[in-house]
């Protein structure tokens, strides 16, 4: 593997901690908004050996978890057709949707395939012509680009049996929600690194600007983050509030010009709902009206009962950073990994499982 | 989920040119030995280079002179002050 030795180098480590401990006066409260950051932090012991002024707060970092319970149940009735078969990453197939989940829906004979990538679900709509290939599109920047350019290859390769529900949400619009809804005391953002490898680290200058934070873009190995926090602790006991990249290997303050125009080729700009951030402006995509002929909505009807949440899951609270999932009343009681309540004891890099986990 | 994995480009599927319209550019590359297949339509890759693969996608190229750099400024800073 490229470059991950050093950036695991124990004395290093050791000397940025150092640093940390002596630079940081002020009580802060950093939130990392990438579930890969999440899981990184709590696997490396972060926490632990951070001075106790420094809070790390996870908040709705991970694609599956701000799913809604809604977009789940849509999932769920397509997968209920009979000529459909539902392609969709595995993360998604054990999240609960009001009555039933992906997986349950396979055990009863559902034609539900799990992929790598969105390329294999292009392969089985050319391999099975009589059948209709449903691509469930969740994920954040770093996947939504992915999703384009398999609309752009269907479109060329004249595949009319492929489409896809996009549920693609985006990162920025969700950290303006977070700090405009007032319930949370957030001092800085530790950014997602490969999102921010697609929309470049300018991207966050309008929080910067608008809310007077700053955004440090980490990568996810144990310096990197350490790192990142490290330069959040010097902008914040300055009272600076800038944008910068700690993760210069695979970010730019530009981003990915061709993943970006890619994106904004196939997709409009749209409302979306998350789960526990309720509808947030702007932060989603929809296929332009030149690609409709792919996007499932247009294709199936997709109208279902009002979604039910499960009573006490608090997976919402969680997801904005307000409460730990300590404090949720079923962790570790009646949801665990096992028997997961809500999403973000599903996947892997919720909050909760993660928690689960690592933290005794 | 944004999980991305270094893979060294190793053959860029021939005769294919960047083409706006199309989708669908495919490369080989290597991930520390175990060889697969990759779209490379979303960056201006070329064989040699590694690159940060996501669901199959290459997203991003690596940018080894950063890599270094951004260790050694680190370990340069920190010599200076303690």
């Amino acid at each position: 593997m490229k470059h991950l030795d050093e950036y695991r180098d124990r004395e290093l480590a050791q000397r940025i901690i150092e640093r940390i401990h002596a630079s940081s006066k002020k009580g802060i409260r950093i939130m990392e908004v990438c579930g890969t950051h999440t899981v990184s932090i709590f696997r490396n012991g972060i926490r632990d050996v951070l001075p106790s002024n420094i809070a790390l707060i996870s908040g709705p970092g991970c694609p599956v978890c701000v799913t809604a319970t809604e977009e789940i149940d849509k999932s769920i009735k397509l997968s209920r057709e009979h000529d459909v078969i539902i392609t969709t990453f595995g993360d998604l197939m054990r999240v609960p949707g009001s009555k039933s989940s992906l997986q349950k829906e396979k055990a009863n004979g559902a034609d539900i395939r799990v992929v790598y990538s969105v390329s294999d679900a292009i392969k089985i709509a050319s391999n099975n012509p009589q059948k209709r290939v449903v691509f469930l599109g969740i994920g954040f920047e770093t996947t939504a680009p992915t999703i384009a350019a398999a609309v752009l290859e269907a479109k060329s390769e004249g595949i009319k049996n492929f489409f896809v529900l996009v549920l693609h949400k985006l990162i920025p619009p969700a950290m303006e929600a977070l700090l405009s809804g007032g319930d949370l005391k957030i001092d800085g953002f530790m950014c997602p690194g490969h999102v921010t490898s697609i929309i470049g680290a300018s991207s966050y200058v309008p929080v910067t600007q608008r809310y007077h934070i700053p955004c440090v873009v980490a990568g996810f190995e144990p310096i990197d983050i350490l790192q990142a926090i490290y330069m959040l602790v010097e902008q914040l006991e300055e009272g600076q509030a800038q944008v910068e990249i700690q993760y210069k290997r695979g970010v730019t303050f530009e981003g990915n010009k061709n993943a970006m125009a890619i994106m904004e080729r196939v997709f409009d700009r749209c409302d979306t709902v998350w789960r526990g951030l309720g509808v947030i402006s702007k932060s989603g995509f929809k296929l332009k009206v030149q690609y409709r002929e792919f996007a499932a909505e247009d294709s199936f009807d997709l109208s279902i009962p009002k979604a039910k949440e499960h009573p006490g899951c608090m997976c919402g609270e969680i997801l904005r950073g307000v409460v730990t999932p300590a404090e949720c009343p079923l962790f570790r009681r009646t949801c665990n990994p096992g028997h997961p309540v809500g999403p973000c004891m599903v996947s892997s890099e919720g909050t909760c499982a993660a928690y689960y986990k690592y933290q005794a | 989920m944004c999980l991305a994995i270094p893979a060294k480009v190793v053959e860029i599927g021939k005769g294919e040119g960047k083409d706006e319209d199309k989708g669908g550019v495919k490369a080989k590359a290597d991930f520390g030995g175990v060889s697969r297949e990759i779209d490379v339509s979303l960056v201006d890759a070329k064989v040699g280079d590694y690159v940060m693969v996501h669901a199959g996608f290459a997203i991003e190229i690596m940018d080894e002179h950063e890599a270094k750099e951004t260790i050694e400024l680190w370990r340069e800073m920190l010599e200076k002050c303690f």
